[in-house]
């Protein structure tokens, strides 16, 4: 569906520098490229909800923009089904850009970018009445097709309202509407859900993944927070510096990070580092300073490498009784119990290290006694030290 | 958020009353904030209220009693339809010639990646630096169907005086370009603060970039267009040294014109003049109104920007050699050619088109006799003194008022607020006339001295002063004052080492600022001054009417240089105290 190749997009490091209002570099020295998006490919697959997720300033936004031809790109191509949207060009090659209002696209801003003189229905109404001449549905057309959108969206009784009048939550619907009004081929979802507070994210967040699933549309989605990446993707790439360092489905990206960056960014994780001292296989065991650890992983590596082991706080079990016949026991003394209502956390100190779990909510040790680390062999994730 | 659950009602133990009562000299003796409060009310009072208060009176009364004989012989003849119509048509024509140059501008400065943006900002200096009186001298070396340059040039290709600068189309051409980087100043804010996506979703929906500015761009910045077209008419209406330099040689007759010319007949018709300056007063009232209401009116459009927008310009393409040739040509015309065309006169000894005998005789005899001239001398010390003492005493004034006005609980505190905003609205000729109404009648002899004209700008600065020390006054956190105020601190040291301080940087850009506007003051001098108290500006006008061009021009200059220096200090002094606030 979607196809982004060897994308590049770099900005004259001087003049970013300038308009920040810093002082101006001394002359002489070259202007610096700043790489916003550094040689990124992706695909996505029809009906798809692709996310793009980093931190900000990773060049998701960037990327996003260059797929809806908001920004051009150095190099690289950007196609749609076999439509190519952009290419660089080269010496065999013609430069292709089809300028944003040619792409047929849908996009919703982070700010919604709800016009504000006119009501709901000339909002939603707008993409199909600029259309040429030639393509523009009829009067009655446009008057249907715009309010079963907004049925969809539950937006129809406030159709002749000023669109300001609507609270966020509306708002970011009819931004949504007026971006699938026209049935793009794909959707573009910068940072959506961003401007909402914390209870409306989570309802609308469902909402956005049941639209998306009936009406079928391909949809990138940017955004920097990793419970609406994980929640609501088919395919996560997690970007970082203007590169995508791993990409996957929300539940292998989840369970096996392949960098530190990666099982930091998304979920709370422990790093315990090691050294490995066998590995067969799958099977690694890993020697640390406070006792070895066997674990699984597809990160295969070789003996004496030096590594780190991530263990997500929900993996780690507690007992007051050392748990027989298992792998991966550990001695410790609770620091820190924190109630959250939902679960318990714990902080356990065992040795040189702190290790946060997260338990049910019946299970609390008070701080100070001494407990049982049990860490399950499949739930640890080894990745590579930076 | 969840409130505090208030006790069951616990009795509060009652507040123990001060060590001691206050001496009795110390109650019956104003205190020092009563006493500074007071004083800066009715020095904003006098100097708003009475300058109208006797215009009113000497248009409406004469020594019978009530009169309508200044209407009668100011309006009674045809030539008030002209009158109206021509200031109306100037103005409103000057206000649209500026509102698209300006317009125009701030689209391409703040939205598009346009070459030779640093050129903007120069030019958006110009008002600040050339005053009107020399912009409009340049434009008649240049436009005039005479000795026009233009025309010398043009005379070739499309015959004899095809420019001609004495017509309304001159008049609102020239006051038009003079007021278009006002227009650009104020929708570059407008435009800036608006959310570009706004205008991307709208790219995104489909439309061409042309009916993104039409449907989205354009009625988004209605509210700013609206305000800016009404304040450009209304300072068009004011404007005093375009229609007298370019109306009064063939009759075209607008409000301010022709008061003046009412006023230079002998012996001067008081009341007729009056009766001009109320139609302009109210015309210019109506025009405040009407923006006032504009602006309230679509405030809701303003509040819906996102959060956190970076702007990102558009990209142009092949437009933006285009682009950029206009931007140049708009410099060359605005700024360079006027500057140009007097210093080209101050180095001659008659003035004469360019050729190689002018330029072989070109000499610098006229700033030789600038310089032994004592008038010239006279005249840049009064207006040094002027504009020192002005911004001084109404910055000083003001820090308090804006106290009162920002912090007090006093009730009518923003009666005081209004009044030091309604000389703004008074156009300086009226504000000079009402001047002159009050002290030709008053028994205080300062009527023909510089300090009648100390009151006349002071009164008009008022309102300038005013928004520099509210905004800075706003600003300041309220719990700053509290605080000194909690840690024993009495009212007036409170102000003096606690606020005053931190409203420094307002002061002083505010101070800088009328220092800078009070050089160019016209309109209202031109009533006041008595010979041998001549300002620069007004000695310029005198150099005009006397055919002094080379004279004229060579004072022009010093006039620039001096105003560029000033302005360069103040940009400096911002770096530090945040004039520039870009």
């Amino acid at each position: 569906m979607l196809e982004v190749q060897n994308l590049v997009k770099s900005y004259d490091g001087d003049r970013q520098k300038r308009k920040r209002g810093s002082e101006p570099s001394s002359n002489g020295t070259p202007p610096q490229r700043v790489f916003a998006v550094n040689d990124i490919s992706f695909s996505v697959k029809p009906g798809e909800l692709f996310t793009l997720l980093g931190p900000s300033g990773c060049g998701k936004s960037t990327t996003l923009r260059s797929v809806a031809g908001l920004e051009t790109p150095d190099s690289g191509t950007v196609s749609v089904g076999e439509r190519v949207l952009f290419a660089a060009g080269g010496s065999v090659t013609k430069k292709v850009n089809v300028p944003a209002n040619k792409r047929g696209l849908g996009m919703v801003f982070q700010s919604y970018a709800i016009w504000p003189h006119m009501t709901v229905f000339e909002n939603v109404a707008f993409p199909l009445r600029v259309r040429p001449r030639s393509q523009r549905p009829g009067k009655r057309e446009i008057t249907e097709r715009v309010d079963r959108v907004l049925e969809t969206m539950e937006l129809l009784q406030y159709a002749d309202r000023q669109a300001t009048k609507l609270s966020g939550g509306q708002q970011q619907r009819l931004a949504l509407a007026r971006a699938i009004v026209i049935e793009p081929s794909l959707l573009l979802l910068d940072e959506p859900l961003s401007n909402l507070d914390a209870k409306l994210r989570e309802s609308l967040r469902f909402e956005l993944k049941r639209l998306q699933r009936e009406l079928g549309i391909t949809s990138i989605y940017v955004t920097h927070d990793q419970i609406e990446a994980l929640s609501l993707s088919s395919n996560i790439a997690v970007m970082r510096a203007g590169e995508v360092v791993q990409l996957g489905k929300p539940r292998d990206i989840y369970e096996n990070p392949r960098s530190k960056f990666v099982a930091e960014f998304i979920g709370t994780s422990n790093f315990i580092d090691g050294t490995v001292a066998s590995s067969e296989g799958d099977l690694h065991v890993v020697e640390t300073r406070d006792g070895r650890l066997i674990l699984e992983s597809g990160a295969h590596m070789p003996v004496g490498t030096e590594v780190i082991v991530s263990i997500r706080p929900e993996s780690v079990q507690l007992t007051t009784e050392r748990p027989i016949g298992v792998e991966n026991v550990w001695e410790g003394n609770v620091t820190t119990r924190a109630f959250l209502g939902d679960a318990v956390d714990h902080v356990i100190a065992v040795g040189k290290h702190e290790i946060r779990a997260r338990c049910l909510p019946h299970v609390s040790h008070a701080p100070g006694s001494s407990v049982f680390l049990q860490m399950d062999a499949t739930k640890l994730a080894l990745v590579p030290v930076d | 958020m969840t409130l505090a659950p208030t006790r069951p009602s616990a009795p509060m133990p009652p507040i123990e009353s001060g060590p001691s009562e206050p001496p009795l000299w110390r109650r019956i003796l104003p205190t020092p904030k009563f006493l500074t409060l007071g004083v800066v009310t009715l020095i904003i009072a006098y100097l708003a209220i009475v300058p109208l208060y006797y215009l009113f009176w000497g248009t409406f009364f004469d020594a019978s009693g009530f009169t309508l004989d200044g209407f009668k012989r100011a309006y009674g003849n045809d030539q008030i339809f002209d009158l109206v119509g021509n200031s109306l048509w100037f103005a409103v024509g000057a206000a649209a010639l500026s509102l698209v140059l300006g317009t125009g501008l701030a689209y391409l400065q703040v939205r598009t990646d346009v070459p030779f943006k640093a050129l903007f900002f120069a030019a958006s200096i110009i008002p600040l630096v050339i005053p009107g009186i020399l912009y409009t001298i340049a434009w008649i070396l240049l436009g005039s169907p005479d000795i026009g340059l233009l025309n010398h040039y043009l005379e070739p290709i499309f015959g004899r005086a095809v420019l001609d600068v004495f017509s309304i189309w001159g008049m609102i051409w020239v006051e038009g370009l003079q007021l278009s980087p006002i227009v650009f100043l104020l929708m570059v804010a407008s435009f800036r603060a608006m959310d570009p996506s706004l205008e991307e979703s709208a790219l995104m929906s489909g439309a061409s970039r042309w009916t993104v500015f039409r449907k989205v761009t354009i009625p988004l910045a209605r509210p700013a267009i609206v305000a800016a077209i009404l304040i450009m008419v209304v300072r068009s209406l004011e404007s005093f040294e375009v229609p007298a330099l370019l109306g009064l040689q063939n009759g075209i007759y607008v409000f301010t014109s022709r008061i003046y010319f009412v006023l230079r007949d002998y012996p001067p018709d008081l009341s007729a003049a009056g009766a001009l300056a109320v139609g302009l007063l109210v015309l210019a009232i109506i025009g405040v109104i009407i923006s006032n209401y504009a602006g309230r009116a679509s405030k809701n459009y303003q509040t819906v920007t996102g959060k956190g927008f970076r702007p990102r310009p558009m990209e142009l393409g092949r437009w933006r050699p285009v682009a950029g040739l206009l931007i140049v040509g708009y410099f060359l015309l605005t700024v360079v050619a006027p500057l140009l065309v007097l210093l080209y006169t101050s180095l001659l000894k008659f003035y004469a088109p360019p050729s190689k005998d002018t330029f072989s005789t070109m000499t610098l005899d006229n700033y030789r006799q600038l310089a032994h001239t004592s008038s010239a001398l006279t005249a840049l010390k009064n207006s040094l003194i002027l504009g020192v003492a002005s911004a001084t005493l109404v910055m000083a004034v003001m820090a308090v008022a804006a106290w009162i006005v920002v912090r007090s609980q006093i009730r009518g505190r923003k009666v005081l607020d209004a009044l030091a905003f309604m000389p703004l609205v008074v156009p300086g000729l009226v504000m000079g006339l009402a001047l002159s109404f009050v002290y030709l009648r008053s028994p205080i002899p300062i009527y023909g001295t510089l300090f009648i004209l100390l009151i006349s700008y002071c009164t008009r600065y008022l309102p300038y002063g005013m928004r520099y020390a509210v905004t800075s006054m706003q600003q300041i956190s309220n719990e700053l004052e509290e605080s000194a105020l909690v840690n024993g601190a009495s009212w007036w040291q409170t102000f003096r080492r606690v606020l005053l301080p931190l409203l420094m940087p307002g002061v002083v850009a505010g101070w800088i600022y009328i220092l800078v506007v009070s050089f160019r003051e016209l309109s209202s001098s031109i009533l006041l001054y008595s010979p041998g108290n001549e300002v620069l500006s007004i000695l310029i006008f005198e150099q005009f009417e006397n055919g002094q061009f080379t004279v004229l021009s060579a004072l022009g200059v010093v006039m620039v240089l001096t105003l560029v220096l000033l302005v360069t200090i103040a940009y400096k002094l911002g770096a530090r105290v945040g004039l520039k606030q870009d």
